[in-house]
């Protein structure tokens, strides 16, 4: 019937001849490259735009970049670089610290233990950081005195509190148990991540719990958990600028001292930017080369390469 | 008689209302090796996992060289052991999984290494003497320090049963040693347990190698719907077993069917 597709329907053989040297000509085309011209025209654009915008906002008078290079290296400077890089260290420390009794807490039997961790988890996430410093910073008013002792007994040992919670002090309490709160939830899943037959393998070893989870739970569970800790590290740094509240000198406070001073605001940001991007970019690498020495596709293995001798000190 | 290596009495467990195992009993003798057979979810890998507390049995008791795992009497009753003592317990026996579970930061002697080292706290020097040897005698030698996952299956299962051996357990549980590998890597690893068979370490293999069983068990045990339906020397393997165990059909179906075609030929 006229207008109806029939399918299946065979073609005439002159047909089918003459679409084959069809394809034939075809076929013995050159296969040209997709056009381009226009992503290249809006990649052009948009670099000129860039530029332009870099050179416009370099030449700003407001910038005066020799004020940036004179306090690049000032002594004050790197004392705040210095005092924003320990605050880092020591409270990245003690988050893991505390963020792996918590984890294991969680994952624990105990259900007291379990709703322990679990609370600390919900009130540490919920509290703003800022005012969690502001709060161990006055922790005074609640203690007045720091003491150890025997319980309703005689005591040992007795400090006004405020001479040992110094702003350096409560900056580091407050950021590590701060940071703890998800340190141990990242923790906790990388633990949970080692495949079921490690905790076996290691049982059928006659490995007693704890040396199992020390010596074949733990260095797994942190190689995996080493992206998500490398990401807190690098928060926690630029965090740390919150400690100018409480007075601590880091960097962002010390380049605030100097402009209130000078009134040369924007050259000393800058200066504090450089000196948070170098210092992220060298964690990041830092990561990044943890990652590749502990990843387990690229342990530093040939195996066609004879064994190599042993270490003497104890491995890993 | 000795006393048996592995005894294991009345063994029942349940996982919720899921009956896996029904009294299930079993003695391994002193250099005996015994194949455990059977379709898949029949039962035969947990009562393997029983044997060292991988799973703690719902009711029964096993005995290694006497002493139930697990347990201590005390006032009549038995009492349950600590995680850690438990762990004791289980040094005597060695196990060897289907997907091998090699610790993937370790190289391949730390791995032997590692038990004998620190849960038996030997000399560094002797454990690695003995790890190279378990290592030569496994044909991986040559690989001591690589990583895991630079080896094939079958050499991560050869370093997996020399670091069971490492611990010179009295008797190795194989659970599905070959089930996880290519074909063509099967046969070196059962060449490695035929080895072990042959110098007389008490074995008890789970597999699917009906061949392989006949050719190196001592005795074989046939479990299905978690309850041994039939055991015997490895010449006995009967026909349905066999047969059972190759088409899948159940071993009393089989039984039958093997009996009727029997039955027709002598009528």
């Amino acid at each position: 019937m006229p207008g109806d597709i029939v399918m299946g329907t065979p073609a005439p053989a002159a047909d089918i001849s003459a679409a084959g040297t069809e394809m034939d000509r075809l076929a013995a085309l050159k296969l040209g490259k997709p056009s381009r011209r226009n992503r290249h025209l809006v990649s052009a654009v948009l670099v000129l735009l860039l530029v332009l915008a870099v050179i416009d906002l370099v030449q700003r008078p407001a910038f005066l970049w020799p004020v940036f290079f004179s306090y690049f290296f000032a002594p004050q400077v790197l004392q705040g670089v210095a005092v924003t890089v320990e605050l880092t260290v020591m409270s990245m420390v003690l988050a893991l610290a505390l963020a792996m009794v918590l984890a294991v807490m969680r994952l624990s039997d105990n259900a007291v233990l379990r709703w322990l961790s679990a609370g600390y988890v919900a009130i540490f996430r919920a509290v703003p950081l800022l005012v969690l410093i502001i709060l161990i910073f006055n922790v005074a008013l609640l203690y007045p005195t720091a003491s150890i002792g025997i319980p309703f007994g005689p005591q040992l040992w007795s400090q006004p509190t405020n001479s040992l919670v110094t702003a350096y002090v409560a900056a580091v309490i407050a950021f590590g148990t701060y940071q703890a709160a998800y340190t141990s939830e990242a923790i906790r899943a990388a633990l949970l991540a080692v495949p079921a037959g490690q905790h076996e393998a290691a049982k059928a070893l006659g490995m007693p719990p704890g040396l199992a989870f020390r010596r074949i739970i733990v260095p797994q569970a942190l190689r995996i958990a080493i992206p998500s800790l490398g990401n807190e590290a690098i928060h926690l740094l630029k965090g740390a600028t919150m400690v100018a509240f409480i007075s601590v000198n880091d960097l962002l406070n010390v380049v605030q001292t100097i402009y209130n001073r000078t009134f040369q605001v924007i050259p000393l940001l800058m200066v504090a930017c450089a000196w948070y991007m170098l210092m992220v970019a060298v964690m990041s690498v830092a990561q990044r080369q943890l990652e590749r020495l502990t990843s387990a596709n690229a342990m530093p293995a040939d195996s066609d390469a004879p064994a190599p001798a042993v270490p003497a000190g104890p491995t890993l | 008689m000795t006393v048996p290596v592995i005894s294991a009495r009345h063994i029942s467990k349940s996982f919720g209302l899921h009956k896996v195992l029904e009294d299930v009993s079993l003695d391994v003798a002193q250099g005996e090796a015994v194949c455990l057979l059977g379709r898949s979810g029949s039962g035969k890998s947990t009562f393997l996992r029983c044997l060292n507390m991988l799973e703690r049995p719902s009711s029964g008791v096993v005995f290694v060289q006497g002493r139930p795992m697990g347990y201590r009497e005390r006032g009549g009753k038995l009492i349950p052991l600590s995680a850690a003592e438990e762990s004791e317990q289980r040094r005597h026996l060695g196990m060897v999984f289907q997907q091998f579970n090699l610790f993937p930061h370790f190289t391949v002697l730390q791995n032997v290494m590692e038990a004998p080292l620190r849960v038996l706290r030997r000399p560094r020097a002797d454990v690695r003497d003995e790890a190279m040897a378990l290592l030569e005698r496994v044909g991986l030698a040559g690989k001591a320090g690589a990583y895991p996952n630079r080896l094939s299956g079958g050499e991560q299962q050869r370093v997996a049963i020399a670091r069971a051996l490492a611990m010179k357990p009295e008797a190795v549980l194989f659970d599905e040693p070959t089930s996880a590998l290519d074909p063509e890597l099967v046969s070196d690893v059962l060449a490695v347990i035929r080895s072990l068979v042959e110098s007389r370490i008490t074995t008890v293999i789970v597999t699917h190698e009906i061949g392989f069983a006949r050719e190196i068990c001592d005795r074989f045990i046939f479990i299905e719907g978690g309850s041994i339906v039939e055991e015997g020397p490895a010449e006995r393997l009967s026909g349905g077993a066999v047969l059972g165990e190759l088409v899948g059909v159940p071993v009393v179906a089989a039984r039958e069917i093997t009996a009727r075609i029997a039955g027709a030929f002598l009528t």
